[in-house]
């Protein structure tokens, strides 16, 4: 019943079905394409000289080499390739795992608990009213105005040998090296480090997102299932969660994203190592074109991030276009 | 819904201790005497000393004044192009109907996902042949043309929410397509084009990696490029790089703290709907 209004209002927005509009604008519809034209040529320029030029030339330079067309060789060359990844040492455990697989496993830690995180947040904050809810919420809400790089020297900081915190209460807790010593030191650990960092740095995206998303729920149904006698747990359970689904869906999107081209938190924290242990494909690309001169293989790189970003992106937009 | 839950007070407690603290270490870290705070930055005594911050803002090779210089300057002109571009884009692609549209606004939102990665080495190589490398002004239109597809999705998802009616009224008053862009559309869409600055501005401060790659000349370089350079050759003094942090961090703190309402709605805007 509810969706015949909705089907209406898409319909007219769309323009398809066009008897509700009037004839003022139908008639304007066919001289369009010039004032069109004005009104995106600026922005169109901007977007292709430096936007659409250097990606489609990043995709052109992975296919070749320094002796000329390679086809796919490169990509090939890349998961051949210890820095990118190393399945032997992933197996035994012992890092540097090469970057691909760096990311991987960031993604598999960091994502559940981001988006996990903000939405627990989110849903006790809105139970309780008390001065640390504005803290904890303004500590928080810090993390997405923070810039990367801060953020990568405040994570270096927390988990430095004597001057950080982390390293210096589990030391006097009675635990041994590498915990106790600092943390971006050890191939063990550094990777580790970061991404707890980055979780600290991220969170606040995923709660600012879920807390909009409850904003939007409405009481009535809480009320009705008091009434009905449903725990906090059920309400949590039966309505919240999946009534805030479609937001947890765009935040787990924006997060893979945002764990697939991380970058500066790396860059200043560890610089990839020590001896790559914490080394990603962004990293990995910045380092091939710009301190190796390689741009074919940088480009393989930047076009491998690409393909894994593209699915998601193709997801999100089609999403946000109503299709 | 405000049920009395102990648990839920004492999460609050520990996220807002977990959260604050880090952020407490670098200022205090900041704020005294670097040999101080060598074995922690929570150990007495506390004495406080503007000498970090002093070395950071007047820094030999990495002095954060001009970085702080370069960067409003690359944040407002890489913030206000963009806005002006973006909202007549947004509203060609949100009012007119034309050939191709659809596409267009897919590619636009494929754009959305693009790594800058992608774009980086081209982009280096063009700058460079446009004599553009090493400028603000080069950067200023990277950020820009790299910032208007979000604005534009952004922007043109606002423009549909608006009625039609008003436009029809000024067109049938007569007033072209143009005109009724400027003193209809433009108008309206002020508080999302509020959102779409803070948000743009903050993003263009706090990135690192477009500047990376653009500029190399000490006094053209942005804060957050001469954030790594304080650390050191050999040992890291994290007075200094603390107090640096602290400065780099101060502007988008102020924005956040004094737009947090646009803030918020831009990135609530940009993701849900």
């Amino acid at each position: 019943m509810r969706s015949t209004p909705r089907a209406e209002a898409k319909g007219t927005r769309e323009g398809r079905p066009r008897r509700g509009l009037p004839l003022l604008f139908a008639r304007a519809r066919k001289g369009e394409g010039p004032a069109a034209l004005g009104f995106l040529s600026l922005g169109l320029l901007l977007i292709a000289l430096f936007v659409i030029y250097p990606s489609v030339r990043t995709l052109w330079l992975s296919l070749f080499d320094k002796e000329g067309f390679a086809g796919v060789s490169n990509f090939i060359d890349l998961f051949r390739d210890r820095e990118i990844v190393d399945f032997g040492r992933f197996l035994s455990r012992e890092p540097p795992w090469g970057a691909l697989l760096h990311n991987l496993v960031w993604t598999v830690i960091h994502l559940p608990l981001t988006v996990g995180l903000g939405l627990v947040l989110a849903v006790v904050f809105s139970k309780v009213k008390s001065w640390w809810v504005g803290l904890a919420r303004g500590a928080i809400y810090l993390g997405i105005v923070t810039p990367l790089i801060v953020g990568g020297v405040i994570i270096r900081f927390l988990f430095e040998k004597h001057a950080g915190l982390v390293p210096q209460v589990l030391g006097a807790l009675g635990a041994g090296a590498p915990w106790s010593a600092g943390w971006t030191a050890y191939p063990e650990t550094a990777l580790l480090a970061l991404v707890i960092g980055s979780v600290w740095l991220w969170t606040g995206f995923s709660m600012v997102l879920h807390s909009a998303g409850l904003s939007t729920i409405d009481r009535e149904l809480y009320e009705a299932a008091q009434i009905d006698g449903a725990s906090e747990w059920a309400q949590f359970r039966h309505i919240t969660l999946p009534l805030l689904r479609p937001v947890t869906l765009v935040v787990a999107a924006m997060t893979f994203l945002w764990e697939l081209k991380i970058f500066d938190i790396v860059y200043v924290a560890t610089m990839g190592g020590p001896g790559g242990a914490s080394n990603v494909l962004a990293l990995e690309m910045y380092f091939s074109a710009f301190r190796e001169l390689d741009p074919y293989r940088a480009s393989a790189i930047a076009t491998l991030i690409t393909l894994f970003s593209l699915p998601v992106g193709y997801w999100f937009a089609r999403r946000r276009l109503g299709r | 819904m405000h049920i009395k839950n102990p648990w839920a007070k004492l999460i609050a407690i520990v996220v807002a201790l977990v959260w604050v603290i880090p952020f407490i270490g670098i200022v205090m870290s900041a704020l005294r005497p670097s040999q101080e705070v060598l074995y922690g930055w929570w150990r007495p005594p506390f004495h406080f000393s503007f000498k970090n911050l002093v070395g950071a803002w007047t820094h030999p090779t990495a002095s954060l004044s001009i970085g702080l210089r370069n960067s409003v300057q690359v944040a407002i002109g890489a913030t206000l192009l963009p806005t002006f571009v973006a909202s007549l884009m947004a509203y060609g692609l949100g009012r007119l109907r034309f050939r191709g549209r659809g596409p267009l606004l897919m590619l636009i939102g494929l754009l959305l996902a693009l790594p800058q990665q992608m774009i980086a080495w081209p982009l280096f190589r063009e700058m460079h042949a446009l004599g553009l490398l090493n400028s603000l002004t080069g950067l200023i239109l990277a950020h820009s043309a790299w910032g208007l597809p979000w604005m534009v999705f952004f922007l043109r998802g606002y423009i549909e929410t608006l009625p039609v009616e008003l436009e029809e009224a000024a067109r049938i008053d007569g007033a072209g397509r143009l005109k009724t862009f400027i003193y209809v559309i433009f108008p309206l869409m002020l508080p999302a084009l509020a959102s779409v600055m803070v948000l743009q501005f903050t993003w263009v401060w706090n990135d690192f990696f477009m500047a990376l790659i653009l500029i190399f000349d000490p006094n053209k370089m942005v804060i957050t490029q001469q954030i790594p350079l304080l650390r050191g050759q050999y040992h890291v003094d994290w007075g200094l790089l603390s107090a640096g942090t602290l400065i780099a961090m101060s502007v988008p703190l102020l924005v956040f703290v004094f737009l947090q309402r646009y803030f918020v709605r831009g990135l609530i805007g940009g993701a849900v709907k």
